[in-house]
Order: C-alpha cells, then sequence, then structure tokens
C-alpha cells in the first residue's frame, strides 16, 4: 500500500505540488490523470525517491522513504519497476542487455539464468528474439514495450509509468493499455500510472485519481469518476470529449 | 551601473554554486569509489575509451612537439654554441611541462567532451533517473570508473607522450640538423632527473581528475535537451583546458 501524505513541492518560484494526498490499493491500477504541467510527473517520482517532497511523507507499506538514506532508498527500490515516458532504454546496450541489466546489478544469476529472464520478458510484452537490436532501431512503441520488460524483469511488486502512451499512434497506444491491462491481469501487481489521456484511464484503471491546482481533486472508480459533479472534472471530461468529437 | 553590478554578483553567485556543486559531486565520487563491490569491469572499460583510443592523437601530439621544440631550440642554441644542449631542453620541456598539459587538453577534446555528451544526454533522456529506478547510484555507475580511469590512464599516455617527444627531438636534432648524437644523448642523461619525470606524471594525474570530473559535472548536470547537451559538451571542454593551465601553473610552483 501507498500513501502519500500532504505532499508539497516547488521548482524556484513555481509551486508544483500543494499539499497532495492520496492512499494508491495494493494489486490494483490507479491512475492518476490530469492536464499536462500540472505535476504528475513529478508525484510520481516522489513515489520512488527520484524527487524528495519539501514537506510531507511517502509512505510504502508503513515506511516513510523521504528521510531515507541511499542503500536503504535503493533496497525499497528494488521492490519497483517503471516505465519511463520515452522508454529511457540505455543507447549504448543492446534491448537484452537492457532488460538485463538490473538483474545482472541485483543478483548474482548465471548468463544462461539471466538470458532466460530476458527471453521471458521480452516474450511477455510480446517481442521475442530481438535480444540484440540497439534501442536507436526501435519506433517508439517497441521502446516502450522493452522498457517494459526491463521494468518487470526483478518481477516487482509495485510497478510505476510515467505517460505510456504519450506521442504513440492511436493503435500502438491501444496495444500498450492492453499490454498493461492483461500484465496487471496476470501480476497482480500494483501499476500506478499516469495519464493525460482520459480514454487511456478509463481502460486500465480499477482507480482514478485526478490532479488539479497541486492537489488531487477527485478519485473513484471510472464509474464513480465519471458520475463526479466536480467542475474541474466535469470541464476535463467534456473538454476531452469535444476532442475526441472533432478527431 | 547598478545593473552591472547586478550582472556582475549573479556570475559570481553562478560561478560559485558551480564550483560547490563540482566539489559536492567529487566528495560524492571518494565515498563511492570506496565502497565495496569494485567495478573493475567499468574501470576497464574506461580506460579502454579514454585511454587506447586516445593513443594515436598523443603519440602526433609528442611526436610533433618535440620535433618542433628541437627547431626552435636549435635555433636559439645555436647562437651561444650550445646546440647539443637541444636534447635537455626538449627532454626537460616534454617530461615537465608539455607532456603532461598537451596530452590531458588533447584527452579533453576526446574523452572529456564525449563524457559530457554521453552522461547529458543520458540525462536529458532520463536514463540517469532509470539508473536511480533500478536501484544503481549513476555516480558510482558512470562518474567514479571515468573518474577513476582518467586518473589513471593520464599517466601513461603522458609517458607515451614524453618517449615520443624526446625520440622527435632525436630526429630532427641528430638526423636533421646533424648534432653530435652522443654529445645529444648525453647531456640529456646528465641534466635531466627522475624527478622531472615523477612530477610530470603527477601532473597529468591531476589533469586526469580535473578533466573528467568537470566533463562528468557538466554532462551530469545538463538541461533542457539537445541543446543543453551541446551547451554542456562546449562549456566542458574550455572550462577544462582553462583549468588544466591554471592548476598546472599552481603544481609547477609548488613542486619545482
Amino acid at each position: 500500500m501507498i500513501e502519500i501524505h500532504d505532499i508539497y513541492k516547488s521548482f524556484g518560484p513555481q509551486d508544483v505540488l500543494k499539499g497532495v494526498n492520496l492512499e494508491i490499493g495494493e494489486g490494483q491500477t490507479t491512475v492518476i490523470l490530469g492536464r499536462s504541467g500540472t505535476g504528475k510527473s513529478v508525484l510520481l517520482k516522489h513515489i520512488i525517491g527520484l524527487i524528495k517532497p519539501d514537506k510531507g511523507q511517502v509512505i510504502i507499506d508503513g515506511t516513510d522513504i523521504t528521510p531515507l538514506s541511499d542503500p536503504k532508498l535503493n533496497e525499497m527500490r528494488k521492490r519497483f519497476g517503471m516505465l519511463f515516458q520515452d522508454g529511457a532504454l540505455f543507447d549504448s546496450m543492446t534491448v537484452g542487455e537492457n532488460v538485463a541489466f538490473p538483474v545482472q546489478e541485483h543478483t548474482k544469476l548465471a548468463d544462461k539464468e539471466i538470458a532466460a529472464i530476458v527471453a521471458e520478458k521480452l516474450d511477455q510484452v510480446g517481442l521475442s528474439g530481438i535480444e540484440e537490436k540497439m534501442p536507436s532501431e526501435l519506433s517508439g512503441g517497441m521502446k516502450r514495450r522493452v522498457g517494459l520488460a526491463r521494468a518487470l524483469a526483478l518481477n516487482p511488486e509495485i510497478v510505476l509509468f510515467d505517460e505510456p502512451t504519450s506521442g504513440l499512434d492511436p493503435i500502438m497506444a491501444r496495444t500498450i493499455e492492453d499490454l498493461i491491462v492483461d500484465t496487471q491481469r496476470q501480476l497482480g501487481d500494483t501499476f500506478v500510472v499516469i495519464t493525460h489521456n482520459m480514454d487511456a484511464a478509463f481502460r486500465i484503471a480499477h482507480t482514478i485519481a485526478m490532479l488539479d491546482g497541486g492537489v488531487i481533486v477527485e478519485k473513484g472508480s471510472p464509474e464513480e469518476f465519471e458520475a463526479s459533479s466536480n467542475p474541474v472534472v466535469r470541464a476535463f471530461l467534456e473538454r476531452e470529449e469535444g476532442k475526441e468529437m472533432t478527431e | 551601473m547598478w545593473q552591472l553590478l547586478n550582472r556582475l554578483g549573479e556570475g559570481v553567485v553562478r560561478e560559485l554554486k558551480e564550483m560547490g556543486g563540482m566539489f559536492l559531486l567529487l566528495v560524492d565520487t571518494v565515498r563511492w569509489a570506496f565502497y565495496p563491490p569494485f567495478r573493475l569491469d567499468l574501470l576497464f572499460q574506461q580506460m579502454e575509451k579514454i585511454g587506447v583510443k586516445s593513443a594515436l592523437v598523443v603519440i602526433l601530439t609528442g611526436a610533433f612537439t618535440g620535433m618542433v621544440m628541437a627547431l626552435q631550440t636549435y635555433y636559439a642554441l645555436t647562437k651561444f654554441g650550445a646546440e647539443t644542449m637541444v636534447g635537455v631542453t626538449v627532454a626537460l620541456s616534454m617530461t615537465r611541462e608539455l607532456g603532461p598539459v598537451l596530452t590531458s587538453i588533447m584527452v579533453t577534446g576526446r574523452a572529456g567532451s564525449a563524457m559530457a555528451a554521453e552522461i547529458g544526454t543520458m540525462r536529458v533522456t532520463e536514463q540517469i533517473d532509470a539508473l536511480y529506478a533500478m536501484a544503481v547510484n549513476p555516480v558510482r555507475y558512470l562518474i567514479v570508473p571515468r573518474v577513476l580511469g582518467s586518473i589513471l590512464v593520464l599517466p601513461i599516455l603522458t609517458v607515451i607522450a614524453n618517449f615520443v617527444g624526446i625520440l622527435g627531438g632525436y630526429f630532427i636534432g641528430v638526423i636533421v640538423l646533424r648534432i653530435d648524437p652522443g654529445a645529444f644523448v648525453a647531456n640529456m642523461e646528465k641534466h635531466v632527473e627522475l624527478g622531472d619525470i615523477y612530477n610530470g606524471l603527477i601532473k597529468a594525474a591531476v589533469f586526469g581528475l580535473i578533466l573528467s570530473l568537470i566533463g562528468c559535472y557538466k554532462g551530469f548536470y545538463a538541461t533542457k535537451g539537445a541543446v543543453g547537451v551541446g551547451k554542456a559538451t562546449t562549456q566542458s571542454v574550455v572550462l577544462a583546458a582553462i583549468s588544466i593551465l591554471m592548476a598546472d601553473y599552481l603544481l609547477t610552483a609548488v613542486m619545482f
């Protein structure tokens, strides 16, 4: 269980998070929805300790991670997998080496066993046999999938997704969404996804939380969310629907 | 006037911040360098990248510097009938000064800039964040091997530059300008001391630290996409070259 208590964060004169409170349930997909530039990525990075809050706590299974030292934080991070916006694959390594990287760094497995894990994870994201390719040879969607394979390599309990479908064509975006749903169902892990795409949110979420103006303005199941009378949510939903109509 | 003062102040604060940042990165690098397990694989990889791949450039630089030194000093020394001192002059300037300085500046251009560009690209494409997220400390994984590698490799490259430079001096002095080879070598042996060579190599190690720390720092804190990485790379080369020359003066004043 992830509990975010009253998180404040500013960058220079810009107040990004102004008292975020959120509980993220175990074994389900929580989507943090919000317009671009509302600090969704910043919030996500707080959960894995990449950014420290100016004030507030991030509690993972009873432990506040904000005051932890580097070695202790690293122990905590081994329980996480994270998919970055553009995959963030190491471009000096092959796909296989990328997926193998966390396993090599944190286990003492033999090369053969690592190769088997790499093959299994790539298969899981539907990209068998591309171990020798370089990231520069991959399309945007493939990069995300390899990124997901790498995030899953250590069998994490919690997987974080930073805008997993942004910049992809609708068909590829749909493929990634389906992959997230299937993987979550299969593994039963806690998934936290941030997106500005309402469609994606409704398709993959068990719970949707909306971030606006530096605070969570609404939280609930997709059905509750759709029926919300909160004016910010309504405005967002109507604007997105309008966008769809014109598309 | 007020505006000018304001700008000057801002500049000073910015530079001080950067120096502080670099010092903190150095402290962090030293801390992680002594934190087991030691990653010899990464260290050797970097030594190959910085050292072996710079060898040709360093050989060419050393050879031509030694040759031109012989040519220039011959011109001056013949006026005093002291042309047999050409060898000593070349050897002393190479080992004490030109070997370490020119080698470091060439390596800054080749490897220091690459460090800034590579780490900077990793920063702006979130690969550094990905390392943190995978519980791998990027200072330990990226910066320690580069800094240690440079400190170890620069003295070796300097030895090569010194050797090739003296050889170049010998070629021009003895073969082209027909100085007596016996006197050329004997004078060199008599006047060049081991300390001249040692101190030159200590300088090279310090320059290795400077160029790698600056390259890594500039890359590690690069922002604003491709333009930012370009800027970081240029800045790293200019700053490292100037710092090397300044450190050279200080070290020379202290050591010799």
